[in-house]
């Protein structure tokens, strides 16, 4: 590269050639089309209906913002999804760390059987998985008939209908969203770099803490973002595991849509879970390159 | 689409049933330049190739070989200048009807495709009736000493394998012009000296006219009829061989070709004719060389001399004051036996380091280490060039 | 290596690993047992063998006719998500054009918007264009939800491909599209196709936006699942889940096979 002799100062790296819009840019005109009316144009439609549609005649377009955020049970609702996200995100995370790191160390046949352990409730019906929760946790269900049988308990022990029920639900569920992220970057992690640590006089936990956590670190973001900015959308499962006051926000926008018939509120509700869903993405991106966390997927 | 062209007779004669103009060039390059973005990567190629030549492009990695290459293919358009391939103008020829035959460094065989399939691609695509391309197919596994493997994926065959179906490939269809960027690059050392000898054979017999890239000058030496000597996106040199060896125009080309001594000075001319001086030292210089390298008085300059053209001598050796001889007090730092050559690294009185090869057995004296020694060469044996640097 | 399995740090690592393989697949794994009970309650460990629910789920029209609902749907969804999640993947690797990075970003989107704000814009959309409670308003839905991972996989095994094969087979006479048709798509195609069995899928197993675009007359099987789930005890349910989870597993496992099949050098 020395060699060739610069044209400009402009950059310092060697540019690609050819113009900036090329003939295969053309394919993707049909996918955007599609896209835009039936994924961007319906979310457009709830952010307008958000300050258009009233339950009462107003003349201030941000009257559903402010009835939102008058209401002491709505803003329960807030704070407890966001409980709700970050129990669910911490528990994750403490096992799908150990997991990932395990994957990494085994035997690439012992590694393909755990990924597939992932891969299978990853792509298995939410619905079908929390229903599977349901029949374990309710008080007729597997664990309190085994321990009333068994004269542990006199009565049903509370495991459904209760934050705890629901944030196993979640996590089993989120727990892939985890491992995958963690996994694809310390799998990038040179193994030499443990070993020089080790030559260098490290002991393994030192080694460990001080050269391959730090190294696996992106992977723990990547995966941390992807958990909670999902948790926070969640609808079915605490729909199906939770009690009235675990309502998260998904659940409060369907019922004031479907039942209450109040779209302002609810599109309200939708575009401040939208916001704080972007908010996080666009705080979480000053840390890592977002592509990142969403690419690990891909591997899957 | 290019009509099938060559003979159906044997594999060879690519070029014999050529329409007959045999003295029109297979190619040639005017003016040829590429500039991407921010740099300059060919800048003002001339180059004309005769049919059948086998002309190699040498030169370090960004010196504008490839991008030529590719230009020749079509696969990047030049910003300026013409290629023509047999007397037409490929300007706005896209690369699939330019009719040029390309060998990749990594090969570039579909691998979804047995190595039948690979060779009866480009027949295909020109569309060779069935039996024809069952005919050809089997002649070009057989010009490469394949048959019987053209069942199997490239997968499944050996570098070297995969490298004569890739030559395959690109003669089946018998282009005008056969393209190859580092062919022989990803093979080990053995392999690639006999391949060497392979292409170059097999190209012979086709009679193909080929343009060959790579940054190994023994290879291209070994292979080439003329070698285009390339640096900072141009032709420094363009020559045999052994011009380029005995003869080189530059710092450049001296260096890059060879082991070279390069003693550096100043370009002088008195009553007797031109000298090379350096602090107290003068050499002379021959005059044919002064001729050709055109210098003015008092430029920076220098002469190179290949390590075998020096000799070594006893200080007080009379071939030390012989005419027609240049001579330096050296001494001996290393003396290293290298097989069939002893190796002297030598150091002149200004501190400048010399490199001297000598034939073992040739009945010479053998230098130690230390020994103060008279170095000569033969002032017709040294190439004044000037010193860009100086 | 063999020797430091026994170290203690190893030993809680390999159990912690043991217990989250049991926690990611038994709870789901238990409803199929249970679907195979021939009592009429969800007991555990099930009482006899039967297949009863399963006879029940067939000849019941609301199951059954919800199944075939579910199959239509994933199935042209995959085919529609597949033909536009290749040509996007297409023209967002290959294409050049300002606005490239954000609009990778966009086609990705869907995976992270909460769905209940999808369900919600598309139920409300689609009822003004006639659309909702329609097979083919669910078809358009469900290949929104389903394109990103056909671009992924598609983007994926496109990046793999060496750029070099395409300019040899232009060398040897293939114009752009024979060069696209012989060597490119032949390349892609594991990732075309794995990205149409995970679409596929996605419509299979999708609830949320269902819930909000299909009626009474037309529903499918997940939808038909949740209005029953929150009422009956009824192990048909099971049965039901069981068959989900069947479909899901076995197009799952197909779509690593073909993925696999990737001509490596």
């Amino acid at each position: 590269m020395r060699q060739l002799r610069p044209v400009n100062a402009r950059s310092g790296r060697r540019s690609r050639e050819g113009p900036i819009v090329n003939r295969w840019a053309l394919l993707a005109i049909l996918p955007i089309a599609f896209l835009g009316a039936f994924f961007l144009v319906p979310l457009v439609v709830v952010s307008l209906r958000s300050v258009t549609d009233f339950a009462k005649p107003t003349g201030d377009a941000f009257a559903n913002y402010g009835r939102f955020f008058a209401s002491a049970a709505n803003l329960r609702v807030l704070g407890n999804t966001f409980w709700v996200a970050t129990l669910s995100t911490v528990v994750c995370l403490a096992l799908g760390y150990p997991y990932a790191y395990l994957m990494n160390i085994v035997r690439p046949r012992v590694a393909g059987l755990l990924l597939i352990a992932v891969l299978l409730p990853f792509w298995s019906s939410l619905l079908v998985r929390t229903y599977a929760w349901q029949v374990i946790l309710r008080d007729t269900g597997i664990i309190n008939t085994f321990l009333l049988d068994s004269k542990v308990v006199d009565e049903p022990i509370p495991l459904i209908r209760t934050t705890l029920g629901v944030m196993l639900g979640m996590s089993q569920i989120l727990l892939p969203f985890m491992v995958l992220p963690i996994y694809a970057v310390m799998r990038r992690i040179d193994p030499e770099y443990t070993k020089a640590a080790a030559n260098l006089g490290a002991p393994p936990f030192a080694a460990f803490r001080r050269v391959f956590l730090p190294l696996s670190l992106p992977g723990v973001l990547a995966g941390t973002l992807l958990v909670f900015v999902l948790a926070l959308g969640f609808y079915i499962t605490p729909a199906l595991l939770g009690s009235p006051k675990d309502t998260m926000i998904s659940q409060f926008i369907a019922s004031a849509v479907q039942q209450r018939l109040d779209w302002g509120i609810g599109s309200t509700m939708a575009v401040i879970l939208m916001g704080l869903t972007f908010a996080v993405l666009v705080i979480a991106s000053r840390f890592i390159r977002l592509r990142d966390a969403f690419g690990s997927l891909e591997e899957s | 689409m290019s009509a099938l062209r060559g003979s159906t007779g044997a594999a060879g004669g690519a070029t014999t049933d050529r329409p007959d103009q045999p003295d029109r060039p297979a190619l040639v390059l005017r003016g040829l330049a590429k500039s991407f973005v921010d740099v300059q990567a060919v800048d003002g190629v001339d180059l004309e190739v005769r049919q059948g030549e086998f002309v190699t492009l040498l030169g370090p990695s960004g010196s504008g070989k490839t991008t030529t290459l590719r230009m020749i293919a079509g696969f990047t358009r030049q910003s300026a200048g013409t290629i023509e391939i047999d007397g037409v103008d490929m300007t706005h020829v896209p690369p699939h009807r330019r009719d040029v035959g390309m060998i990749f460094q990594n090969y570039a065989l579909f691998p979804h495709l047995t190595a039948a399939q690979n060779i009866a691609f480009p027949l295909e695509m020109r569309r060779a009736t069935r039996s024809e391309i069952k005919r050809r197919v089997a002649e070009a596994l057989a010009l490469v000493k394949l048959e019987g493997l053209g069942s199997r994926y490239p997968r499944q065959l050996s570098g070297g394998q995969q490298q004569r179906i890739a030559f395959a490939r690109a003669v089946v269809f018998h282009p005008r012009l056969l393209l190859m960027d580092e062919p022989l690059g990803a093979l080990d050392k053995k392999l690639r000296e006999a391949l060497q000898l392979e292409v170059m054979h097999i190209s012979r017999q086709l009679g193909a006219t080929v343009i060959y890239v790579t940054h190994d000058q023994e290879e291209a030496l070994v292979m080439s009829d003329r070698i285009a000597i390339f640096s900072r996106g141009r032709i420094e040199q363009l020559g045999r061989g052994e011009d380029l060896y005995d003869r080189p125009v530059s710092l450049f080309v001296a260096d890059f070709i060879g082991e070279s001594n390069i003693l550096r000075g100043r370009f002088e001319r008195d009553g007797e004719g031109g000298w090379l001086a350096r602090g107290n030292l003068r050499w002379r210089v021959a005059a044919a060389q002064e001729d050709r390298a055109a210098l003015s008085d008092g430029s920076a300059a220098a002469i190179v001399v290949r390590p075998e053209r020096l000799r070594i001598v006893g200080l007080n050796d009379p071939a030390v004051a012989a005419p027609g001889v240049n001579a330096v007090e050296a001494s001996v730092r290393d003396a290293l036996y290298l097989g069939s050559i002893r190796k002297y690294e030598l150091m002149l009185p200004d501190g400048q380091a010399a490199t001297v090869r000598r034939q073992v057995g040739g009945g010479e004296r053998e230098w130690q280490s230390g020994d103060r020694v008279g170095l000569i060469w033969a002032v017709n044996d040294a190439v004044l060039v000037a010193d860009p640097n100086g | 290596m063999t020797d430091s399995w026994r170290q203690p740090h190893r030993l809680l690592l390999v159990a912690l690993g043991a217990l989250t393989v049991f926690f990611l697949l038994a709870p789901t794994l238990v409803v199929v047992p249970m679907s195979f009970t021939a009592s009429n309650s969800l007991t555990f460990p099930p009482e006899g063998f039967s297949t009863r629910w399963y006879e029940k789920m067939v000849t019941d029209p609301q199951w059954s006719t919800g199944f075939v609902n579910s199959a239509k749907v994933a199935f042209l969804t995959a085919v529609l998500a597949t033909a536009l999640g290749t040509l996007a993947a297409l023209g967002t690797v290959r294409g050049r054009f300002p606005g490239r990075n954000g609009l990778q970003l966009l086609i990705l989107s869907p995976l992270i918007v909460p769905v209940i704000i999808i369900a919600i814009g598309m139920f409300s959309v689609f009822v003004r264009w006639k659309l909702a409670g329609s097979i083919a308003g669910l078809v358009l839905a469900h290949t929104a939800l389903a394109m990103p991972f056909v671009v992924v996989n598609v983007a994926t095994s496109l990046r793999t491909v060496d750029r070099n094969l395409e300019l040899a087979a232009q060398s040897l006479g293939a114009g752009p599209v024979r060069t696209f048709r012989r060597i490119t798509l032949p390349l892609i195609l594991p990732g075309v196709m794995a990205g149409g069995l995970f679409a596929f899928i996605t419509s299979w197993d999708e609830v949320v936006v269902s819930i909000f675009l299909t009626s009474a007359r037309f529903r499918t099987l997940p939808v038909e699942m949740w209005e029953q789930v929150r009422q009956v005890v009824d192990p048909t349910v099971a049965a039901v889940a069981t068959t989900l989870l069947a479909v899901t597993t076995t197009i799952l496992l197909l779509a690593l096979v073909v993925r696999r099949q990737a001509p490596a050098r």
